[in-house]
């Protein structure tokens, strides 16, 4: 069934169904413990206007749509009780690399999206992002950085990373079996999930699940799991906070929180 | 003065280093540094790969005053790993816009002012890189509502990665034209998409896409300023007193997406782009030279 759909959009249509808004950004709601939620993934665009932006990647186009998709949301919300989840289905290969893209600003539209996620957080929406494929770099930075909390299926294909291996080795002049075997040792440098999740970056990591060719008990347990931390989220401070506060963070960003701990006191010092 | 005395009389902003920078931005004898090279805050991570650590982590705060009134500097130096991005280098800048959006929630505005000249990720701390970077984005929407947070893109490094996303998230972006600004480095195009996509050797042709020049006439900077320490400072305090900004450039959606819909993706180019691309907003009066424009 995989066969010519993406991560991104058998996971969206699992959730949410058909899409109402055509590729590259899928935008449609589904229900979540109850209530409904609006969910959105980057998929493949064959008829692109930018050529280097066709696949799953974050482009031009899709940066600023991402954006108006939720700001969108989030002015239909403007005057509910209660702001509903956004989710943000990632699978995102990376930004898309060219001189078109850069030319016209690809820093200001992947900003925009980052702006779009990190105010509809600031003004009450439960942000979750739910990473079933890649989440690239600049593009995971896009579409699912800026969540209150993230959850990733503990699946083959998926990863987080700042820059895909083979770059990465070129860039730190080493071959990609020394990359990989320094991610064993140094947690931040690994490719693999289980490694990101020692980070205390991640809410939940869901095992058990077929990323490909998803089951119907699959996609229910990945509901239950997405509507319990929008719950988790509508408890905490919109901020990313949540991040530092896990046992896994305590050990593997003992630095990010040395920082926070020094720095206060001497801020206040005059 | 004649041009060659004005020229003389300049200070390079470029040439100085982060501290110095931070010196150069704030009020004279008003700069105290927060978490110094005495605090010893080093990266975790690079000793386990035998790179040798510097004690700032590469990141300078410094706390001061701008024109009288409450300022923190935070300033990159791009003498150390090329400015990149680590745990504690991320942190330090996320942490301290954190401190000043409580100042500013608490009624004692802060003006943050941010001197990138980075990379993006520091790849030997990669996923961690990429996770501060997030929180600084995040620090620098939360408080662009309270007050301007300015940007300065000097050179020679320029910014790039996930931190030219911070810049484009500034209320104020000030260049110069030895400064360039985007998301991939120009190699990383060139090994991604090939020489005939980009050819990065050419200096001529990537400034002309991503310096400052081109990005202050297409809008996607504010101001174009000569490599002259006291005329970025004037810059920086102009923009700071200008106050908040609303909308930021990075929540023109409908402008941008208009704007994109009219290009041809087959002839576009910096030429072309600048007959359409027009400045999105005034910057601090008086303080904007588009000399070349």
């Amino acid at each position: 069934m995989s066969a010519n759909r993406s991560r991104g959009e058998i996971w969206f249509e699992a959730l949410a169904g058909k899409s109402l808004e055509p590729a590259p950004i899928l935008s449609g709601s589904g229900m979540l413990g109850g209530e409904s939620a609006q969910f959105i993934a980057v998929v493949p665009d064959a008829h692109q206007r930018f050529p280097r932006a066709t696949t799953n990647v974050v482009g031009l186009e899709q940066g600023w749509l991402l954006a108006k998709t939720v700001r969108a949301t989030m002015i239909a919300d403007s005057h509910a009780a209660e702001r509903r989840p956004i989710v943000a289905v990632v699978d995102v290969a990376s930004q898309a690399y060219g001189r078109r893209e850069e030319t016209l600003g690809l820093h200001l539209a992947c900003a925009a999206a980052v702006d779009a996620y990190a105010s509809a957080r600031l003004v009450g929406h439960p942000v979750i992002a739910l990473i079933v494929g890649p989440a690239m770099s600049g593009a995971f930075l896009a579409h699912g950085y800026q969540a209150n909390r993230i959850v990733a299926l503990d699946a083959p294909g998926t990863l987080v990373h700042a820059m895909g291996r083979e770059a990465a080795a070129r860039v730190t002049r080493r071959s990609v079996e020394e990359l990989d075997a320094l991610g064993e040792t140094i947690i931040p440098m690994s490719y693999s999930m289980k490694a990101f999740d020692q980070l205390g970056l991640l809410h939940r990591l869901i095992h058990d699940i077929d990323a490909d060719a998803p089951t119907a008990a699959n996609i229910e347990t990945v509901r239950e799991v997405l509507a319990a931390a929008v719950a988790d989220a509508r408890q905490g401070p919109p901020d990313l906070s949540s991040r530092l506060s896990s046992p896994q963070a305590q050990k593997n960003r003992a630095a990010s929180i040395e920082v926070r701990r020094r720095l206060a006191p001497q801020w206040q010092d005059n | 003065m004649s041009a060659y005395d004005v020229f003389l009389e300049r200070r390079s902003f470029i040439e100085l280093g982060a501290r110095e920078r931070a010196r150069a931005i704030l009020d004279e004898g008003s700069m105290r540094e927060l978490l110094g090279p005495f605090d010893h805050l080093e990266s975790p991570w690079l000793p386990l790969q035998d790179i040798v650590c510097q004690a700032d982590d590469g990141v300078i705060i410094a706390k001061g005053t701008l024109a009288g009134h409450a300022a923190v500097v935070l300033a990159i130096e791009s003498a150390f790993q090329g400015g990149s991005i680590g745990e504690v280098s991320g942190t330090k800048i996320a942490a301290t816009l954190e401190l000043a959006l409580r100042e500013c929630e608490a009624g004692r505005p802060v003006w943050p002012v941010i001197l990138f000249e980075t990379g993006g990720v520091r790849l030997q701390e990669a996923n961690l890189g990429l996770a501060v970077i997030a929180e600084i984005q995040s620090a620098i929407v939360a408080l662009r509502r309270h007050v301007p947070v300015v940007g300065v893109i000097a050179g020679m490094v320029g910014c790039f990665g996930g931190m030219s996303l911070a810049a484009a998230l500034c209320s104020y972006l000030i260049m110069t034209r030895q400064g360039r600004l985007g998301m991939n480095g120009p190699e990383v195009i060139e090994q991604e998409a090939g020489i005939q996509e980009l050819d990065s050797g050419d200096r001529r042709l990537i400034w002309s896409l991503i310096g400052g020049e081109q990005r202050a006439a297409t809008g996607l900077a504010d101001a174009l300023i000569e490599d002259d320490a006291q005329q970025i400072a004037e810059a920086v305090r102009a923009a700071c007193a200008h106050g908040p900004v609303a909308p930021a450039r990075s929540e023109q959606v409908e402008k941008y997406l208009k704007l994109l819909d009219a290009v041809d993706p087959a002839t576009i180019d910096s030429t072309s782009m600048r007959l359409s691309w027009q400045p999105a907003h005034a910057a601090a009066p008086g303080h904007v030279t588009q000399e070349g424009v």
